[in-house]
């Protein structure tokens, strides 16, 4: 039995007017590490809501631990756990407070799963009696997470985890995540960084409340249909503008200090041919050479592809 | 059971920590019941007079002298003409203009009647009506005396007078403060009710706390329960500190049972609970949740017979004013404290108190929601 199911839910907001999930459906295995991954507004949060029955969808049905959103949300919320996006702890009772007022909701204590917080909990455990709003970001979401844990969720739940966290914690929060896997939790987890993508066993690519596409980092990556090249020059402003103007090229976007770049028809000498058009367009310093697409270069892709789509009806 | 005691001791522990709110739930019934009953005050006092005496007489001077011994009026002018009175009440300095005009001394003394005009600046409602009142009640008694002194000594022939010789009941000395102090005790449980269990709720909203409530187990009975019992203990003991001030500082001691008032002021306290749970499951911060509550406190105070006297108002506010908690126990509490009412005498206004309660709580739960 699949630990979270989702068949055609479709969330409108105002009335009907924004599409915030549209017809959405996937499942997560028992024990996966399952991303949702796409910008702002593509319908993560609200997923994550329904799922946790917070939110009614339209029409679809869902279900999680194989008791259904809608009928059986009882038994839902004694079984999740939730970390929403925004830290929602009480910022007036201490670190030890809120994980026992935590434990207390869920009917149980901290001593009988300590176990499982015990490796993240140690690192905020100097700090029991600081009160939760006097915490540093990378502290408060640990504490939010133990709070998730503490009634030792069959499925975790985590909206946008790393938003707003710095680099070092983001790598830390990973790995925790990774640790958690091997207990058995299921984890949803929904993050707007595509760097994080390939850390999940399975992701769902989100844009405008539909699924782009559902796999593994990997075999998304090995979707991507082109051959890619990532070029530079001094003139990085005036670059994007001749790649657009160059016909043989199909796509080009600013990545870092490169601009990615692919090509319409696949020829052998496309790179060579390009080299020569910047030059003659007085480029200096000219860098282009063939790399290996990312999850976000598929997903532009992906989105380009769906908007001319859309466009084309 | 283990769960809503869990419940409480968090909102405890929360509510005292928050020393802001703790020192004003102490200092708010002190000085409002330190401040209110002395300031607002309907005894009119210090009305500027501007007199314009055409007649110089001795007996125009003893209407003035009666009039300024009074200690009501305060002459601010004598004006040698009406409209330069009349000037000083546009500038403010004046509130009433008395005119004696020429010859008053003689039409009196040879006519027997003679006419004197009082000219108010009605902008104070209040301070107009009764000004003019208590001048009128000064020209009458002057009146009579000049009367009396024609008559001379002896029996009284021909004139007869009646003396009205009134008797304020459980307020004899028609003190203000008597009047409103009760009924500022029942304004603070409104506010402590009705404001902090309203904004305690929508903060949870705010800072997104409700919604891991929200994904627990927790019941919504639980939940409602947990924020009523605080604020419930709370509005008790803030009476409590209100009656003692009132003692203390007022010499006012209920004259009927405590354990009649505290009846009422338990069960006010959950339909005006009720009504801090009602708003903040319409709203979704803070700033919306003030305002709504603001709106209806004000309505509350206003109408409720705390300032004004119901049976003055028209058919139509009367029917409004019934429909508020406020309204009932605010006249309750008078009764009780001033007039020793029993609880027979009260129980038809605890019957509204608790419809209140019932109807807006169950309102309340009906349109709290874990599920958007």
């Amino acid at each position: 039995m699949d630990a979270v199911t989702l068949e055609h839910i479709t969330k409108t907001y105002e009335k009907g007017t924004v599409r915030a999930v549209e017809d959405v459906s996937f499942a997560v295995k028992p024990g996966e590490l399952f991303g949702l991954i796409g910008p702002d507004g593509a319908g993560k949060t609200s997923i994550f809501r329904i799922l946790t029955t917070l939110l009614l969808a339209d029409s679809g049905t869902a279900t999680v631990g194989g008791h259904d959103v809608r009928t059986d949300y009882q038994a839902i919320r004694n079984t999740v756990g939730y970390m929403p996006g925004r830290f929602s702890l009480y910022q007036d009772l201490t670190v030890q407070e809120n994980l026992n007022f935590f434990a207390t909701l869920f009917d149980t204590t901290i001593a009988a799963n300590y176990a499982l917080i015990k490796d993240i909990y140690e690192q905020i455990e100097p700090f029991r009696d600081r009160r939760a709003g006097k915490l540093s970001g990378g502290m408060k979401q640990k504490l939010a997470l133990c709070c998730a844990l503490i009634h030792k969720p069959t499925v975790l739940f985590l909206d946008e985890p790393t938003t707003g966290v710095d680099a070092v914690s983001r790598k830390e929060f990973w790995a925790m995540l990774g640790q958690l896997r091997q207990q058995g939790i299921t984890i949803l987890v929904s993050t707007p960084y595509m760097d994080e993508a390939t850390l999940c066993e399975r992701i769902a690519l989100l844009q405008g409340g539909k699924i782009l596409s559902i796999d593994t980092p990997d075999n998304i990556v090995r979707a991507y249909p082109h051959p890619l090249f990532a070029v530079k020059t001094d003139a990085v402003h005036s670059l994007l503008h001749d790649l657009r103007a160059y016909t043989p090229v199909l796509s080009s976007y600013a990545f870092g200090e490169f601009v990615h770049v692919a090509f319409r028809q696949n020829q052998p000498n496309n790179d060579a041919a390009l080299r020569d058009y910047l030059r003659a367009r007085q480029h200096t310093g000219i860098v282009v050479k063939p790399i290996a697409p990312t999850i976000e270069d598929r997903f532009i892709e992906l989105m380009t592809a769906n908007s001319t789509a859309a466009h084309g009806n | 059971m283990r769960i809503l005691l869990f419940l409480l001791r968090k909102e405890f522990r929360q509510m005292f920590r928050d020393r802001s709110i703790l020192a004003l739930i102490f200092l708010m019934p002190t000085v409002q019941l330190l401040i209110l009953p002395q300031a607002a005050n309907y005894d009119v006092k210090n009305i500027n007079l501007a007199l314009v005496d055409h007649d110089h007489s001795s007996y125009s001077r003893e209407l003035t002298r009666k009039i300024t011994s009074s200690g009501y009026f305060r002459l601010v002018g004598a004006s040698p003409s009406y409209p330069e009175a009349l000037h000083l009440i546009e500038e403010s300095q004046a509130d009433i203009v008395l005119e004696i005009p020429r010859g008053f001394e003689r039409n009196l003394v040879r006519e027997g009647t003679q006419q004197v005009a009082v000219a108010v600046d009605a902008i104070n409602g209040t301070r107009a009506a009764l000004g003019g009142a208590y001048l009128t009640r000064i020209i009458s008694d002057y009146n009579s005396d000049v009367r009396l002194q024609w008559l001379g000594p002896g029996p009284a022939r021909g004139t007869s007078v009646i003396d009205v010789a009134a008797i304020n009941w459980y307020n004899p000395l028609g003190r203000y403060y008597v009047f409103m102090v009760p009924a500022i005790l029942v304004l603070l449980l409104t506010l402590v009710g009705g404001f902090l269990s309203a904004l305690n709720i929508v903060r949870e909203k705010e800072l997104g706390t409700i919604e891991q409530l929200n994904v627990s187990p927790i019941k919504k009975w639980q939940f409602i329960l947990g924020k009523m019992i605080p604020f419930w203990l709370l509005g008790l003991l803030v009476f409590t500190i209100g009656l003692l001030i009132a003692r203390g500082v007022y010499g006012i001691v209920p004259v009927g049972s405590l354990g009649t008032l505290y009846l009422f002021a338990a069960v006010y306290l959950v339909a005006i609970l009720g009504f801090g749970l009602l708003i903040s499951t319409y709203s979704e911060n803070q700033l919306q949740a003030m305002f709504v509550a603001f709106f209806f406190i004000m309505i509350f105070t206003l109408m409720s017979g705390l300032f004004t006297s119901l049976d003055s108002m028209p058919a139509w506010a009367r029917v409004l004013a019934n429909l508020i908690p406020l309204t009932h126990f605010i006249e309750v509490v008078r009764l009780i404290i001033l007039k020793g009412s029993g609880l027979a005498e009260v129980s038809c206004q605890l019957g509204y108190e608790a419809i209140f309660a019932v109807v807006l709580n169950t309102w309340a739960i009906l349109n709290y929601r874990k599920t958007t």
